[in-house]
This record gives structure tokens, C-alpha cells and sequence, in this order.
């Protein structure tokens, strides 16, 4: 039912302008004159969905989205976000980060409110947004903690609340699971589907996990090093109305599982 | 501490150093070393005088502007040092001189260029201190997770902002202990200035003291430094405490 919602809205939208939130048009990354992160590189990202990087160590997934982030510039070629070209950070475009780069010294809210601070927006104001997206996330009540007292799956979620609160219309995560449980990373991927759903923003999501990526994208982008390119792009046709336990044993759902790990494993041979 | 299965009270040896110190004081072997009783006696006598007040306010002005200059200008070049590998570069030798050189000969050198005075007092008690906290600011900012500002950059920071709100938190920890023993050393460095250069505040009692033989105003004085020094040490070693909760966990 929910596809089909989907599916539906899309048509109705469809200019073709708009239906891209993110164009990567022939990005090159030259390290130090010799060593290329990235060779010419073009890739869209639809709007409204997740995409997923996904690639071997050193195939230019995080260079890529921190390019896309304003974090790194590329030696050439250009980033489109709306159609407009950027250059450097912008309030479009929030990032989530490996390993949280939360302030130890400053509360969850404080945390979460941070991106409205810098905006110099009033105390008040930030909080209550900061409190919505603290709760979006499953932290109320956690408002007052510090970073040290929560998990590493809840600092995470910390790190997501503040990319949320500052409303920008594309979300880049780079690889968020990573420094946390398998248990917790399991619900957390949940948890991301149900955002995705109802934020209608863009994500873009660096993951080296193959089942990671088929199970939250709508989208897979898979990336191969030396020469760095996309070899491939897979759209999971996988029914996301079921039940998370029945979706991880569907057989579309192993089928594209196995069909990339197929492609890669040519790879790393 | 335990001794004997009975815990000890803090600072219990400079109980025993007191006792010992008031024997050797008591059997008159030398006049340098007074008994610690009359010490402390002349200690309540000569504070409440105006000529120690005064002494001890002169004294402590100079130490706070020399300090504050220290921390004011200290703080901001060890951060720059700490991001940028080429201001590092240019300064950290001269850094790394000044905080083994024996500033007290530099002195001199101050009279010449900044006059006898007050404002000399002040440049030298900047000078003690300032070194240290510059290399403890560095220190602190060179461990800041590379993530941290990358967060506080792609959430649209100024460079002021990624200062005030994400570099001295971040490096707090070690700011703190720069300072507090940019302090320690401060101490030392105002009275030096004040005994070469004009020879005010308690730079003028203790050599008022010394040169007169006054072993007890003498004695009493340097213990009445030495609390003060122990008290801000101590202040700042509370604030430090304090940070430290995060001081572990900032690695990621």
C-alpha cells in the first residue's frame, strides 16, 4: 500500500528538474597531485530517497560524500544541489557522522540545537525544535545527559536528531552504524526506514555493509576503486510493507544481496 | 595514606616538617631559620599593616593584568599553533626557548625597552606565565577529533564561532593545567620583576627583610606568597577537576 502511495506521488511530481535533489557531475578528487580518490565521477540522487554508496575500502565512498557535504573540494567537475551549484557547507545539506562528533561537554539538547545555535537562533526557539527531533529519534527524557552516559547507539541517534533539527532537504550519513552493536544497528536500520518515510527528505548513506544497504535504500550506487567509478547502479524492488523480520528473509531481498556480493566478490578476487 | 592501619589526615608531613622546623628554630642554630611559632606571630602582626596591604595589593594587581595578558594572548596562539601546521612551525622554536630560558636575565632587557616600572612588572609576569599555556593550549587543540570541527564546519560555524564554541571546550583540559602552572610561575615571575625592576610591593619587603636580617618578617612574607600561590593551584586544579569527565572521553 504504501509503494503504491509512493509511486503514485512520484508521478504527479514529475518534472525532471526537481525529481533530482543531488547531481554529482564529473567529480574528480586528486590526493597530492598522484593519488586519485576519485576519477571523474557522475551520479544522481533522486529526491525523497535514500541512496546508498557502497563499496570496498578505498572505492572514494566517504571522499564522495564529503565532497557532496562541502567538507572536501573536488579538483574538478561540479556538486548540483537543486540544480545550483555549491560550493563548501550550506544549510541544504546535514551531515551524520561516524563517530558522532558530539560535544562531550555540552547536554543532548544542547547537542541536538547545535546547527540553530550557530544560526544565532533564540534559546526558546532552538529547544523546542531540538525537543521534537529529540523525540523523533526515541531520546525523550534524555534531554539533560551528557554524550558519556548514553551508548553508542544513542549518541548516535544524538547525532541524527541534530542533522534533523536544522531542517536541511539532504541528510548525508557516513557510514553511522559502524561504531555501534549489531543488535542496536538492526533497529536502528528500522528506524531509518520509518524516517525516510516520513521525512521526505533526501539521504545519502556511505555503508560498507552489502545487507545494510539493500535493506534501506531505494537506491544502490555501487562504487569500485583504482580507477574509482560507479560500476553499477541496483534499485531494490523489494516490498517494504512487510514486516522488518519477514523483508530480511524475502527472497527479492537475498537475491539482490547476492547478486551484489557477486559483483564484488569478481572484485576483491 | 595509611600508616600503622590509621588513615592520615591530609597534609600530615607538613605537620612533621612544622615540628621539626620549630625544634630546629628553638635550639638557635642558625638566624636564618626562626622557630615557626614566632613566625606565624609576626605573620599576625605584620599582615593587617598598611605597608604590607599596600605592598600586597601593588603585588596583586600586577600579577592579575600580567597573568590576564598571558591567558588573553596565550590562549588565542596556542590555538592558531595547534591548527595551523605553518604558524606552528614559525613559532613553536621561540616558544619552545622562552619556556626553558632564565627569564630573570632578560630583565634587564625589559628596563631597557619598557622603562622602570609598573608596566615592566607586568611584561615579566606575562612572560613567566605565557609560554606554558601557549604550548598546553597547542597540546590541547592538537587532540581535538578532526570530526568535532568538521561538525562545527558543515553546521555553518564561523571561525569565531569554531573558537569560542568548539576549540577551548575541546581543549579545556589542558588550557586549564597551562594556566595553572602559567600561575605557579607567574608568581615567581612578578616578584623577580618587582626586586630588579622598581622595587615595590612585596619585592620591596623582601628585600627590606633580607637586608636587614628580619628572618622572621621574611619567613612570614614567603609563607603568606606561598598560600596565595596554593590557593589559586589549587582553585584551578578544583576547575580541572571539574572538565574532567570529558577529558577521557573526547578520543573518539
Amino acid at each position: 500500500m504504501t509503494s503504491q502511495g509512493n509511486t503514485a506521488l512520484k508521478t504527479t511530481q514529475d518534472a525532471p528538474q526537481s525529481d533530482i535533489a543531488v547531481s554529482v557531475r564529473n567529480v574528480s578528487k586528486i590526493y597530492g597531485g598522484a593519488i586519485h580518490a576519485l576519477n571523474d565521477m557522475t551520479l544522481d540522487f533522486p529526491r525523497g530517497q535514500l541512496t546508498s554508496l557502497l563499496g570496498p575500502s578505498g572505492c572514494g565512498k566517504t571522499t564522495l560524500l564529503k565532497i557532496i557535504g562541502g567538507l572536501l573540494d573536488q579538483t574538478s567537475g561540479e556538486i548540483l544541489v537543486n540544480g545550483k551549484p555549491v560550493d563548501g557547507p550550506g544549510p541544504d545539506r546535514a551531515f551524520v557522522f561516524q563517530d558522532f562528533a558530539l560535544m562531550p561537554w555540552a547536554t543532548v539538547i544542547r547537542n541536538v540545537a547545535f546547527g540553530l545555535e550557530l544560526r544565532g537562533i533564540a534559546k526558546s526557539e532552538r529547544e523546542a525544535v531540538a525537543e521534537k527531533y529529540i523525540a523523533a529519534v526515541g531520546l525523550s527524557g534524555f534531554e539533560k545527559q551528557y554524550p558519556h552516559e548514553l551508548s553508542g547507539g544513542m549518541r548516535q541517534r544524538v547525532g541524527l536528531a541534530r542533522a534533523l533539527s536544522v531542517n536541511a532537504d539532504v541528510l548525508l550519513l557516513d557510514e553511522p552504524f559502524s561504531a555501534v552493536d549489531e543488535q542496536t544497528r538492526r533497529k536502528f536500520q528500522e528506524d531509518l526506514l520509518a524516517l525516510v518515510e516520513h521525512e521526505k527528505k533526501t539521504f545519502i548513506f556511505v555503508t560498507h555493509s552489502i545487507e545494510e544497504a539493500v535493506y534501506v535504500s531505494d537506491q544502490i550506487a555501487l562504487l569500485l576503486a583504482r580507477p574509482s567509478r560507479v560500476s553499477e547502479i541496483i534499485k531494490p524492488d523489494i516490498d517494504r510493507s512487510i514486516s522488518p523480520d519477514a523483508l530480511r528473509r524475502d527472497p527479492v531481498y537475498l537475491d539482490t544481496v547476492e547478486r551484489i556480493w557477486s559483483s564484488l566478490r569478481s572484485y576483491v578476487e | 595514606m595509611k600508616l600503622f592501619g590509621y588513615k592520615l589526615p591530609m597534609m600530615s608531613s607538613l605537620l612533621i616538617w612544622a615540628v621539626l622546623w620549630e625544634i630546629v628554630g628553638q635550639l638557635d642554630m642558625t638566624i636564618l631559620l626562626p622557630p615557626l611559632s614566632a613566625i606565624l606571630a609576626k605573620m599576625v602582626e605584620i599582615v593587617p599593616t598598611n605597608s604590607f596591604l599596600s605592598a600586597f595589593g601593588v603585588t596583586a594587581r600586577a600579577f592579575l593584568v600580567g597573568t590576564g595578558f598571558a591567558v588573553a594572548i596565550g590562549i588565542p596562539v596556542g590555538v592558531l599553533m595547534g591548527k595551523s601546521v605553518l604558524i606552528d612551525r614559525l613559532l613553536l622554536p621561540w616558544v619552545n626557548m622562552f619556556l626553558s630560558a632564565p627569564l630573570t636575565a632578560l630583565v634587564p632587557v625589559l628596563m631597557v625597552l619598557f622603562g622602570i616600572g609598573e608596566q615592566t612588572v607586568i611584561i615579566t609576569t606575562a612572560l613567566f606565565a605565557i609560554w606554558i599555556i601557549v604550548l598546553d593550549t597547542r597540546a590541547g587543540v592538537k587532540q581535538i577529533s578532526s570530526s568535532l570541527v568538521e561538525m562545527a564546519h558543515s553546521f555553518g560555524a564561523s571561525s569565531f564561532q569554531a573558537f569560542f564554541k568548539i576549540y577551548i571546550w575541546a581543549a579545556l583540559p589542558e588550557i586549564l593545567a597551562g594556566v595553572r602552572i602559567g600561575f605557579i610561575r607567574a608568581v615567581k615571575g612578578v616578584i623577580i620583576g618587582q626586586l630588579l625592576v622598581s622595587v615595590v610591593g612585596f619585592g620591596r619587603l623582601f628585600e627590606l627583610y633580607s637586608a636587614n636580617f628580619l628572618m622572621e618578617h621574611f619567613w612570614a612574607l614567603l609563607l603568606v606568597l606561598f598560600f596565595a600561590a596554593f590557593t589559586l593551584a589549587e582553585g584551578l586544579g578544583y576547575l580541572e577537576r571539574k572538565v574532567d569527565y570529558y577529558a577521557a572521553s573526547r578520543a573518539p
